[in-house]
């Protein structure tokens, strides 16, 4: 092996690198929310919708999850102009990320939901509740509580395909990265470093969570 | 010129799919012999192989394999070997697949009960015999139904081959589209194709989930 590493190529566009890496950050945070809303409205309507409805969010499911994430983004970036709707890369990507992770997250809440004991809708109900309220103050949380270390961990894979949005030219860290690349030629440092950059990304979301967690569902649960 | 899209394209893309499926099995067939080193090292007695397993399985875990396939690619050269699209897929895709089905293997290899193994060894078998006649096959059963479903998400990986330049469905896909312009009608055919190899294998997946659940209730 005589091959001399250079890493002055990464050192010299360090700033640039970071845009990158925040820009994963909020496309990630970005799609993490929406897709959790997009998530617990499909695992609504799929354990309590009308037949159509189930049907429909059940075909959204299996498609998103037998086909490739690339795929996905081609079809939403090229595929969506010939229609008529024109998308920034940003855009598009935010968009694939959010109908990708939904479509997972869906099935992660949905099992979350069927884990609460019929009785405590019961005794909802009986206390007057409406269906909504019941689901609102009695189902979500516990159900979200059941399937936190699901949820969190597909979010930080979502948080690492996010890379493979550069295909279509976002300009987050893996895009970044390529452009320094084909600048430079330096292409084993820059990706070795950017490798570096996703997996303190992963730790920090996953520290994240963890601080989540404890503010928010760290109640005790006193089941005898 | 733009080309309209023939039954030419269309074949031109269901012969993708034999790459798809060529690289899918190669990285199965490896990653499944490393996985099982990487299942075994993790479920060791040894403190320092349990921590190496770990670490690599974090290491394939939190990082995306996007970048683990550019630094197979780019890493080669390095190296001073040319490794060309085809070997550096292959080989990106076996060493992230050992890692997830390591991680898989790992559950089911614990989820044998403890007394099995404290009777295997009472009954003087020692750690080959111990895993060749007592625990993997136990294991096996509970490991196929997510297997089954790793190798969905591993058929879905192949795709990012297109992006280091391995002609597999997707870049296919990219090809025709270039030429013929019609990405939702190319894409839409390509997601149909992975569609038609993947969905069988998840419905398989959860069939024998089911049947797993109802057989050990």
């Amino acid at each position: 092996m005589n091959y001399t590493f250079d890493f002055k190529a990464v050192i010299d566009s360090w700033d640039y690198l970071l845009q990158g890496a925040w820009l994963t950050v909020q496309l990630s945070i970005g799609a993490m929310i929406l897709g959790l809303i997009v998530a617990i409205l499909c695992a609504l309507g799929k354990t309590s919708g009308p037949k159509p409805v189930r049907w429909v969010i059940n075909a959204y499911i299996e498609v998103v999850r037998n086909t490739p994430f690339l795929v996905q983004i081609f079809l939403i970036f090229f595929g969506l102009p010939t229609l008529g709707i024109r998308l920034s890369p940003d855009l598009a990507a935010l968009i694939a990320m959010v109908v990708n992770v939904g479509a997972y997250a869906t099935e992660i809440i949905r099992a979350g939901i069927e884990s609460i004991q019929k009785g405590q809708i019961e005794a909802g109900l009986a206390l007057g509740l409406k269906p909504l309220q019941v689901f609102r103050y009695i189902v979500i949380k516990p159900a979200l509580r059941t399937v936190y270390p699901a949820l969190t961990s597909q979010f930080i894979l979502l948080m690492l395909s996010s890379s493979v949005v550069s295909a279509i030219s976002a300009d987050e860290l893996t895009s970044v990265a390529n452009n320094i690349q084909s600048q430079t030629f330096r292409s084993f440092e820059i990706y070795i470093v950017v490798t570096g950059i996703y997996l303190m990304l992963a730790m920090m979301f996953s520290a994240l969570f963890a601080g989540i967690y404890k503010l928010a569902f760290a109640y005790d649960t006193d089941r005898r | 010129m733009i080309r309209a899209f023939s039954y030419n394209e269309f074949l031109f893309l269901l012969s993708a799919v034999q790459w798809t499926l060529a690289l899918s099995a190669i990285a199965f067939i490896g990653g499944a012999t490393v996985g099982l080193v990487i299942a075994l090292a993790r479920t060791s007695d040894i403190k320092a192989v349990r921590l190496a397993a770990t670490g690599y399985i974090q290491l394939f875990q939190g990082t995306p394999l996007l970048m683990q396939l550019f630094l197979v690619f780019f890493g080669a050269t390095v190296m001073g070997l040319d490794l060309n699209p085809w070997a550096a897929a292959a080989l990106g895709l076996t060493l992230n697949a050992s890692a997830f089905l390591g991680e898989i293997w790992r559950g089911c290899i614990q989820a044998v009960p403890r007394g099995q193994w404290e009777a295997a060894s009472a009954l003087g078998l020692r750690y080959p015999g111990l895993m060749r006649y007592v625990i993997l096959p136990q294991a096996v059963k509970v490991a196929v139904p997510p297997t089954v479903g790793f190798l969905v998400q591993l058929i879905k990986s192949t795709s990012l081959a297109a992006i280091i330049g391995f002609t597999e469905l997707t870049r296919a896909g990219q090809i025709v589209n270039n030429a013929t312009f019609q990405p939702f009608l190319v894409f839409g055919i390509v997601a149909v194709l992975y569609f038609l190899m993947c969905w069988p294998l998840s419905l398989l997946s959860a069939r024998l989930e089911r049947r797993y659940a109802l057989a050990t209730r």
